[in-house]
Parts: C-alpha cells; sequence; structure tokens
C-alpha cells in the first residue's frame, strides 16, 4: 500500500499525544501531582498539539478537506468515523482539562476533564487500528496484533514523552520508569508477533478464478501505463529493503529507548533529563519508521490482477 | 446511509463470457464515452496524449495466458490459451466499499442493489478503495472524488432511449455478444439461466462481499488433445540449442 507521510504522521503524532493523555490522566487521578501544575500543564500542551496536529494532517491526504465534517455521520458502520468521532471527544476533554486551569467557571468540570481523558484515548487509538484490521482485501493487516500493536505503541511513546516532560522539572518518578520499561517490552513483542505473522505465508485469495484451466500469467495489461490502483495499493519502492528497514524500527523505537530509560535511572538530573529527551525522540523515529512498513509492506489482492496469483 | 440493505428487490448484474470474449476493449470506450457525459461525468485523464497518461475508467479488460496440461510445441510448451478478462463493479451484496464510507456518500440500492457514489458528499479519503478487492473504485484527480461503474443507471431506466438500448453501455456495444445484462437474483431471469448452464461464478468468493456478476469460464478446447499428440520434428526444436561448438560460442557471447 502506498504510504503517505499524513497518514503516517497521524498515526504516530496522535498515538503519542493519545497516549500521553491517559497517562497525565491516571497521574492526576493517583493525586500524585496537582492539575495546575507546570509540568502537567506542559504535558497537557504537548499531547493537545500531538493530537491536533496529527488529526490535522490525516485530512491534508483528503480530496475534500473542506468537507470532512461529514465523516462523521456514519458510526453505525464505518470505523473511520467511529475514530473521527473519538478523537473529538477526546480532545475536547483535554482541551476541558487545560481550560479548567485557567478558566475558573470550568473548575467545576474537571473531573469530566480527566475521567474523558482517561477513558476515551485508548478506544480512539482502537478505531484507528480496527480502520486497517477491517480490510479483507490487504491480509498482512486482517490479524490480531494490529489492534494491539497500535495501542501498546501509542502508550509507550505517551510514556516516553511523559519521561521527557516530568524529566527536567521533577526528575523521573520511578512508577513512570517501570511503564516505559514495561511498554517498551511489551512494544518489541508485539511487533516482532506482527513481523512474524505478516511473514507466514498464508491461503491466498484466487482473483481471476481461472486456476482450474492450468496456471495464470498476466499477459497484457488493461492499460498502457499504471493506473490509480496500481499507484495507491501497488507500492513496491524499497520493499527490497525492508529487512533492513525493520532491523532500524527496532532498535530506534524499542533498543536504543530502553538503554537510555535505564541509564536515566542512574545519572544525575539534568543528564538524565537529556537521555529521557533523547529516548522519546528517537522511539518517534523508530516508530515513524514502523508505520512506514505497516503501510509499504501490505500487500492488496486486487495488485494480483496485475502480477500474477 | 451506509449501512447496507438487508435484502435488494433486485440483484442487477452483469454476466461476462470468458469464453468468446475477444479482448477489443470496445466495452471499456463505450464505458467511458457514456459516463463522460453522464451523470458522473467528466471522467478526467490527465496527460492523455502525454508520455505518461492517466485516467479514470470503470471497466478494464486484462488478459492472462493460462496453460493447460499438454506438451505441444519445442521444450514441452504447452497447449495454453489467452484469456481476456473484463472487470468492472461486481455491485457486491456485502459491499464494504460501502460499509467503510465515513460520510455516507457510498450507498447501496434497495431497489436493484446498484452501488453508487454521491459526488457532492464524498471526501476523497479513498478508503472504499481499500476496501475493495476488485478494483472497482477510481479516484478522479481532478474532481477528488471517488467514481464507480454505476451499472449505466442513467440508461437502464431511462425512458427516452428505445428500449432495446436500455442495458449499461457495454453491454450494448460488445461486438461479440460476450456481455449479458439482468437479474441475477432472479431464477427465471435470462442471466441465471446462462450461468447456470456455463457454471458461471464469482470472482473471489473467499472475501465474502458476496459479488453479483459471474464470469462464464473458457470451455475446454477441442484441439486440445490434438495439439498435445502432435510431435513436431526434432530438428526444428534443436535449431535453438545449438550443438555445433563455434555456434555455442557466438551463443554465449552474445549472450553476455
Amino acid at each position: 500500500m502506498h504510504p503517505a507521510y499524513s497518514v503516517i504522521f497521524f498515526t504516530v503524532a496522535s498515538g503519542a499525544g493519545l497516549g500521553l493523555q491517559v497517562l497525565l490522566a491516571a497521574l492526576l487521578l493517583a493525586g500524585h501531582v496537582s492539575p495546575v501544575s507546570p509540568v502537567i500543564l506542559t504535558g497537557l500542551g504537548l499531547a493537545f498539539v500531538l493530537i491536533s496536529g496529527g488529526l490535522l494532517s490525516s485530512t491534508f491526504h483528503l480530496g475534500h478537506p473542506e468537507r470532512a465534517w461529514r465523516a462523521l455521520s456514519q458510526w453505525r458502520s464505518s470505523w473511520l468515523s467511529r475514530e473521527g468521532v473519538l478523537a473529538i471527544v477526546a480532545v475536547g476533554s483535554l482541551a476541558l482539562l487545560i481550560g479548567s486551569a485557567f478558566i475558573a467557571p470550568l473548575e467545576a468540570l474537571r473531573p469530566l476533564g480527566i475521567w474523558g481523558s482517561l477513558l476515551l484515548p485508548l478506544p480512539t487509538i482502537a478505531a484507528t487500528a480496527m480502520i486497517y484490521a477491517s480490510l479483507k482485501p490487504i491480509p498482512a493487516w486482517r490479524n490480531g496484533w494490529v489492534v494491539p500493536s497500535y495501542l501498546v505503541l501509542a502508550l509507550m511513546s505517551g510514556a516516553l514523552w511523559l519521561g521527557a516532560i516530568t524529566a527536567p522539572f521533577s526528575g523521573i518518578l520511578p512508577g513512570q520508569v517501570v511503564f516505559a520499561l514495561v511498554s517498551l517490552v511489551a512494544g518489541a513483542v508485539v511487533k516482532l508477533g506482527y513481523w512474524r505473522r505478516v511473514d507466514r505465508p498464508e491461503a491466498a485469495m484466487r482473483a481471476t478464478g481461472l486456476g482450474p484451466a492450468g496456471t495464470v500469467r498476466p499477459f497484457d495489461p488493461p492499460h498502457t501505463q499504471p493506473n490509480y490502483l496500481q499507484r495507491e495499493m501497488g507500492y513496491r519502492i524499497a520493499r527490497k529493503h525492508a529487512g533492513k528497514l525493520r532491523r532500524v524500527a527496532f532498535v530506534a523505537a524499542f533498543v536504543v529507548p530502553l538503554a537510555l530509560t535505564l541509564l536515566s535511572i542512574v545519572l544525575p538530573h539534568w543528564p538524565a533529563a537529556g537521555a529521557a529527551m533523547l529516548a522519546a525522540a528517537i522511539a518517534t523515529f523508530g516508530l515513524i519508521v514502523e508505520r512506514w512498513l505497516f503501510f509499504a509492506e501490505a500487500r492488496h489482492v486486487v495488485m494480483q490482477y496485475y502480477e500474477g496469483e | 446511509m451506509t449501512t447496507l440493505p438487508k435484502s435488494t428487490g433486485r440483484k442487477l448484474g452483469l454476466v461476462i463470457d470468458l469464453d468468446i470474449c475477444v479482448g477489443c476493449h470496445a466495452c471499456a470506450v463505450a464505458c467511458k464515452e457514456w459516463n463522460d457525459g453522464g451523470s458522473g461525468g467528466p471522467l478526467s485523464d490527465l496527460a492523455a496524449y502525454g508520455a505518461d497518461p492517466t485516467g479514470v475508467w470503470f471497466n478494464r479488460i486484462h488478459s492472462y495466458e493460462v496453460d493447460g496440461a499438454g506438451s505441444g510445441g519445442c521444450g514441452g510448451g504447452s497447449s495454453g490459451q489467452t484469456v481476456y478478462f473484463p472487470k468492472s463493479c461486481m455491485h457486491c451484496e456485502t459491499a464494504e466499499c460501502v460499509t467503510v464510507c465515513p460520510t455516507g456518500a457510498s450507498y447501496k440500492r434497495e431497489e436493484d442493489g446498484i452501488v453508487l457514489v454521491d459526488a457532492e458528499t464524498c471526501i476523497g479519503c479513498k478508503l472504499c478503495s481499500w476496501a475493495c478487492p476488485y478494483g472497482a473504485r477510481e479516484y478522479d484527480q481532478v474532481d477528488r472524488v471517488m467514481k464507480k461503474c454505476t451499472l449505466c443507471v442513467d440508461r437502464i431506466y431511462n425512458d427516452a432511449l428505445p428500449e432495446i438500448e436500455r442495458v449499461p453501455a457495454c453491454v450494448s456495444t460488445c461486438p461479440v455478444g460476450a456481455r449479458h445484462f439482468g437479474d441475477l437474483g432472479d431464477p427465471d431471469s435470462a442471466v441465471s439461466a446462462l450461468v447456470e448452464d456455463r457454471k458461471g461464478y464469482g470472482l473471489m468468493p473467499e472475501a465474502g462481499y458476496g459479488p453479483v456478476n459471474r464470469y462464464l469460464p473458457p470451455r475446454a478446447r477441442r484441439d486440445r488433445e490434438q495439439a498435445a499428440a502432435v510431435t513436431l520434428p526434432a530438428d526444428l526444436c534443436d535449431d535453438l540449442s545449438p550443438d555445433n561448438r563455434l555456434l555455442k560460442w557466438v551463443d554465449r557471447l552474445f549472450s553476455r
């Protein structure tokens, strides 16, 4: 599938923002920190920028971005529509949480903002993943690893960004480091599981149904030049580097951030803060490569009509 | 509404005879011509006379070489055949291109099962084209919306046309009569009888989309056994692999 940069940026950025939002809401509920403290407000602000920036970027690949509001109407059947509705309510509760720190009349609604921020982001991420996981013509996406991958990777990047924010202020909280380490290991496990599943050959659908007559080979394509379908679904550039890119994604998204997070425990305050920030930035780079592969490696069955069964 | 109707009154669709299609592309051209000026048009073309032309097509004609069992020809080749394979929207019963649509621009008609797109409300997110295993959805780069085969909905119910022309343009134009149009939900219709008689099949039933269109498989070739029985003169085939050392050397030289 064609890896559109707007969609890669959207899923990585809003995933990290929504993960961060959940963790901040959990911190507030635990009562360790004040909802108006600079560290929390910085975190909420970053989450807001990541989520809304991602959502905005996702409209760039639309033919008619000005009609995007219509996408909120078909939540009964469409995962894309459900994602849109959930994302807007999630961002709304985040905005309420931020607003309650500055606008006195909104203070009474703060619990609503906290609970919304705790409960809505994960279903939003799951809905994004279901857009892909529900597509039957793309076998690489139609498996049980896609939804867990999106959820775990969002929480993982959220945890790393939370570390990057809390480290300069107050130092990293012990529970936070444990969560970040667990999520890094979980992220590595689900991604390896996904890649293993994708590499397993499976009984493919046969496009033409001519199989009983003999071996089917494409003879002459319908057009002299590639058409919309081949450009959108037949993405092959750099697929031959997939193995190398997987290693790059794995090291950048999981191995290096894990090492840096461990390092931040033993380092003094400022170097530890530097390590935490570096961990978040490198993991985000790794996730961008991982997301690029998610699209570029997935094959659509329609290409059988062009490339053979 | 992108939820699908529980059942449709009729199941209008196409039956395509792979045995007699000659791959002339007339159906694709007639489709483009009609729909370019019809309610869904224009169907944009970009760089139509340039080096890399591209455009919107609702109907495409693939062609395949199908190897049968056999050993005619040099090097144990087969008595294969060429199959021309026109492909357009299947107007599926479980059309997931419709259910994934976030705006309601895609819909399946309850009265006849035709799948359509409302160009006024489509946002051009292309998700429907991802959800279609048959490649029936097209993105119009000029109008920036999705377009697709309408089964010539503006022809088949058109009272201004003589009755004989109230069929999709592709069916009307086919010079060999390889395309048929009718109600595949009615077991007594002419198309259903044809499907029954020729063991017509739907494409990729495993996908579970319930495609309505049917393909009539190529008939077994009468000359297959004859072709297999023919033994070519040995020297005819040998010419391709020279025995002569000099020729072998020249062959290797030129093969570099």
